[in-house]
């Protein structure tokens, strides 16, 4: 593996460690206002300043990486079991099935572009966590399903597969118990960039207004409240947006870094 | 050539399931507002009177759909008397409703931004392609190099980095602090520069990848080496043989992306108050709870899409003989 791939490995791992610990390491509670502290710079008291309601951004930064990972994991294993569901159904048994289901129903969620589709969600149901988890599964199972068709439709033509069926083993023994453990691989892939997709539009749809509301530190909430400030105060918007960038810019190295360490021909090159 | 018919027949089937299904989806979506769009535009002193009147006058008292169910009276047939029908008739016409707020036909209030959107898209895909293909080349003809590493690292950030963060900053560096543009709005000519080049960072990072894979795949082509055997200099090599070849997918990215610029306009129009088809969508419909402007929105951006993208696959067949015979 390369070095940015250990580079992504060391930062998601913090992203993690900090949402798990999160009280722990938090300075101050992450609601609490102090509007005598409106915008204060950072110094040793408030390490990366305070927001336009006098509240913590360091504390709130931390706290906001739980928002952030709690959707993506949610989002990630939601979208790829659903996805690997769909998937392996259509490559496994080809035919009408697979017409219907890569032909049709694949091409009309890819025909959406994937962050319309979940403003529309969230627009018409209503903002909120469980409404923001749900349309960003919505959009996101479609990539899983895809990785996972090709891989079965070059699995099952193995020579074990083949041995599997000639001992009478059942479709789904041959799907579940075969095809998957064989075929799962890039999915590892799919996930890491899927995490880091994830996180992005939770923020997006946060900083829209659209995602988890206020006073919740989810760090698109915290850029959208600093936005008509941060000419004045770039404190405000510049931590939030790093972590951001940081966290999404960690699972983007490290699916790449997986695609080539599990990709021969990639490495190669 | 009968097959062809076939192949193209097929085609068009599938972008009018797809656009059918599309439609039915925005149209259904509306079903599921929490309350009704009555009491979300008129509030909730609104009398029993007001509400009647503002259903009737938006067709929001017929039946949903052709067929309904209900504990009361079971399977009931509504016939052509539905909703569903009425916006496909009305769509059919070039009529998408009218707005729940202005009572101004949603197809004006659309045309009046589009051009504005399209606009930005077009100038943000310029500065992409303006950054990609140099860098590109650049890194896969230096592969492995420092060159290298530093592109495909900015091309990295390119994609990690969200336009709502890009933006702001764009804005404190070029507005805030050195006064060159102006922080916000689409009133003159250079007013679309910050914008632009917000929109366009994160695809020319996607591009960049691409060009940088393509010409390394290129580059160990056989023709390269006949190229360079007969004595070309690098510089031809590169720029008429493999940049010739190496484009072919990237043209594909590109016309899949004008579908993602338009979705990704929606932030950018929010950050700089461009005033394009997101805006439309956020200020007017989103936060105005304007239901029937969000479905026209919603609709004309993924019709816009899926058409681009249908381009896109005619232009690709055309510029690859390969995928043409195929």
């Amino acid at each position: 593996m390369n070095r940015l791939t250990y580079i992504g490995l060391v930062i998601a791992g913090i992203v993690v460690f900090v949402a798990i610990f999160a009280p722990f390491l938090a300075t101050h509670e992450v609601t609490a206002q102090n509007l005598e502290l409106r915008f204060a710079a950072p110094s040793a008291q408030h390490w990366f300043g305070t927001d336009g309601l006098g509240r913590d951004v360091f504390s709130r930064v931390l706290f906001g990486a739980r928002i952030s990972l709690q959707v993506g994991i949610i989002v990630v294993v939601v979208s790829a079991v659903v996805g690997i569901f769909i998937g392996s159904i259509a490559g496994f048994y080809g035919g009408w099935v697979d017409r219907v289901l890569s032909g049709y129903l694949f091409n009309v969620f890819l025909a959406f572009p994937g962050l319309l589709l979940a403003i529309a969600f969230v627009a018409f149901l209503g903002a909120g966590l469980e409404k923001l988890i749900i349309a960003l599964c919505i959009i996101g199972w479609v990539g899983y399903a895809r990785v996972m068709r090709g891989q079965v439709l070059k699995v099952r033509e193995y020579d074990f597969v083949q041995a599997a069926r000639a001992l009478g083993a059942s479709n789904m023994r041959i799907l579940f118990t075969h095809i998957l453990p064989n075929a799962i691989q890039p999915l590892i892939v799919q996930s890491s960039l899927g995490m880091a997709g994830a996180v992005l539009s939770e923020a997006t749809l946060s900083f829209l207004g659209l995602g988890i509301p206020p006073p919740a530190p989810s760090w698109g909430t915290m850029i959208e409240e600093a936005r008509n400030f941060f000419s004045i105060y770039p404190h405000v918007l510049f931590f939030p947006g790093a972590a951001i960038a940081l966290t999404v810019l960690a699972f983007n190295f490290l699916g790449d870094g997986l695609r080539e360490y599990l990709d021969p021909k990639q490495r190669t090159r | 050539m009968k097959y062809k018919l076939l192949s193209f027949a097929r085609q068009v089937g599938l972008i009018i399931l797809v656009a059918w299904t599309v439609v039915s989806l925005v149209t259904f979506l509306i079903e599921f507002v929490p309350g009704s769009p009555a009491t979300a535009i008129l509030g909730e002193t609104a009398t029993q009177e007001q509400i009647d009147n503002f259903n009737r006058k938006h067709g929001l008292d017929r039946p949903s759909f052709f067929l309904s169910i209900s504990f009361e009276e079971g399977f009931e047939w509504h016939g052509l008397n539905n909703r569903y029908y009425d916006y496909f008739a009305g769509l059919l016409r070039g009529d998408l409703g009218t707005s729940f707020r202005t009572d101004r036909p949603v197809l004006d209030m659309i045309l009046e931004r589009y051009p504005a959107t399209i606009k930005l898209a077009v100038a943000s895909m310029l500065v992409a392609i303006g950054i990609a293909i140099p860098l590109g080349i650049l890194a896969g003809t230096n592969k492995g190099k420092i060159i290298d590493n530093f592109a495909s690292f900015i091309a990295l950030l390119g994609i990690s980095l969200p336009t709502f963060v890009v933006g702001p900053f764009l804005v404190y560096i070029f507005a805030v602090q050195l006064e060159i543009f102006r922080p916000t709005g689409s009133l003159y000519p250079e007013d679309i520069i910050l914008p632009a080049v917000t929109l366009g960072a994160a695809l020319s990072a996607i591009l960049t990848r691409m060009v940088r894979s393509s010409v390394i795949e290129e580059l160990g082509e056989d023709y390269v080496r006949t190229a360079r055997a007969k004595g070309l200099s690098e510089r031809t090599v590169i720029y008429k043989h493999v940049l010739k070849n190496g484009l072919i997918p990237v043209v594909t990215i590109l016309g899949l992306q004008l579908g993602v610029l338009l979705a990704g306009s929606i932030i950018t129009e929010k950050i700089f108050s461009w005033q394009g088809l997101g805006l439309l969508l956020l200020d007017e419909g989103i936060a105005k709870r304007d239901y029937r402007l969000v479905q026209g929105c919603v609709l004309v951006i993924s019709l816009t899409y899926i058409l681009a993208n249908t381009l896109t696959d005619v232009v690709y067949r055309w510029l690859d003989p390969r995928i043409r015979l195929n």
